[in-house]
């Protein structure tokens, strides 16, 4: 793997640590609430709600996982 | 006093707040690893890797920091504020699970055994221990690259970068006196409740900045920034607390 390669996935693993999906759901929440920006619409919610509601998804997943019973390796 | 001095005035405690706490904690970690150095290879490895860090760190932060500030303001918001909320999401999970019960609490001491184990497995080196100031420089360097991060995003979007910088500085400081008092790993600062409060405040400056960055208007405008804090913090002690009880082991079994 180039040196290049292995520094922007160092940078990307640095700023994102090891849920992306979060990562992308706060790009999600952004979009949105610029789209829903400058309407009449209190477009501010947006952003807690869906950022408590992201960062809920991703411990809720955690939790399952943790949960689940291991693997059959037989 | 105005309400919108006494605001300002809020909003950069918070950020000298938030700068300082995450700093003590990065630095402790980068105090266990200069510790296991010197204990190990020596203390002239150990200093020799921390000062060399430190100025790569400072070379870093001045080399950026005038050039983030000079981006223009809504567009710096967006990202900036995008990046520090993702950032600090990482951080607050982190937290959440550990105080939930289902990550292992960040323990200093045995990382400090287990870095020492490492160290004296490795051969010597001559004179100058090479392994030793590399081992000193990544681990302060790394730590560090945390804080500058905190205090570029937090420094550029509310223009105060010199504040966000003394904090961090104070931080490291204090870190540093009371490692040299101690002589050993910092096991008594309350490290995971430490990164609990900055997940949730670099979450809430991050959601506020990058809100404003899309065209959010929030109510209250900058007072609203402790409504966020608060819902935050309500959100994620609710939410570890929820978490430990369905962790313990009447619950599971």
């Amino acid at each position: 793997m180039g040196a290049l390669k292995r520094a922007w996935l160092a940078c990307v693993d640095f700023v994102v640590g090891d849920d992306w999906t979060l990562a992308a759901a706060v790009v999600a929440v952004l979009f949105v609430t610029w789209l829903a920006s400058g309407g009449g619409f209190p477009s501010w919610i947006l952003v807690p709600v869906g950022v408590a509601a992201a960062l809920t998804v991703s411990v809720v997943r955690v939790q399952r996982a943790a949960r689940r019973p291991p693997a059959d390796p037989g | 006093m105005p309400a919108a001095v006494r605001t300002l005035g809020v909003h950069l405690f918070l950020l000298a707040l938030a700068t300082f706490l995450a700093s003590t904690v990065e630095m402790v970690e980068a105090l266990t690893i200069v510790l296991a150095v010197g204990v190990t290879r020596g203390w002239r490895a150990a200093v020799t890797g921390l000062v060399v860090a430190l100025v790569a760190l400072a070379v870093l932060v001045a080399a950026l920091g005038p050039a983030v500030t000079r981006i223009p303001l809504g567009d710096l918001r967006v990202v900036v504020g995008g990046l520090l909320l993702v950032f600090g999401l990482q951080w607050l999970r982190k937290a959440i699970l550990r105080a939930g019960g289902l990550k292992g609490l960040h323990d200093e001491d045995a990382i400090y055994r287990a870095e020492v184990a490492q160290l004296e497995a490795a051969g010597r080196g001559g004179r100058v221990d090479g392994y030793g100031v590399s081992v000193a420089f990544k681990g302060v360097f790394l730590e560090g690259l945390e804080v500058v991060f905190i205090v570029l995003t937090f420094g550029a979007t509310q223009g105060h970068l010199a504040v966000a910088a003394l904090a961090a500085v104070a931080a490291a400081v204090m870190v540093a006196a009371l490692g040299v008092a101690v002589h050993r790993p910092l096991t008594r600062v309350p490290e995971n409740s430490l990164k609990f409060v900055v997940g949730v405040m670099l979450t809430s400056f991050g959601m506020f900045w990058a809100g404003e960055g899309v065209g959010a208007r929030w109510p209250g405008s900058d007072a609203f920034l402790l409504v966020l804090i608060g819902a935050t913090l309500g959100l994620s002690v609710g939410g570890a607390a929820l978490l430990r009880r369905a962790n313990t082991p009447a619950a599971v079994g």
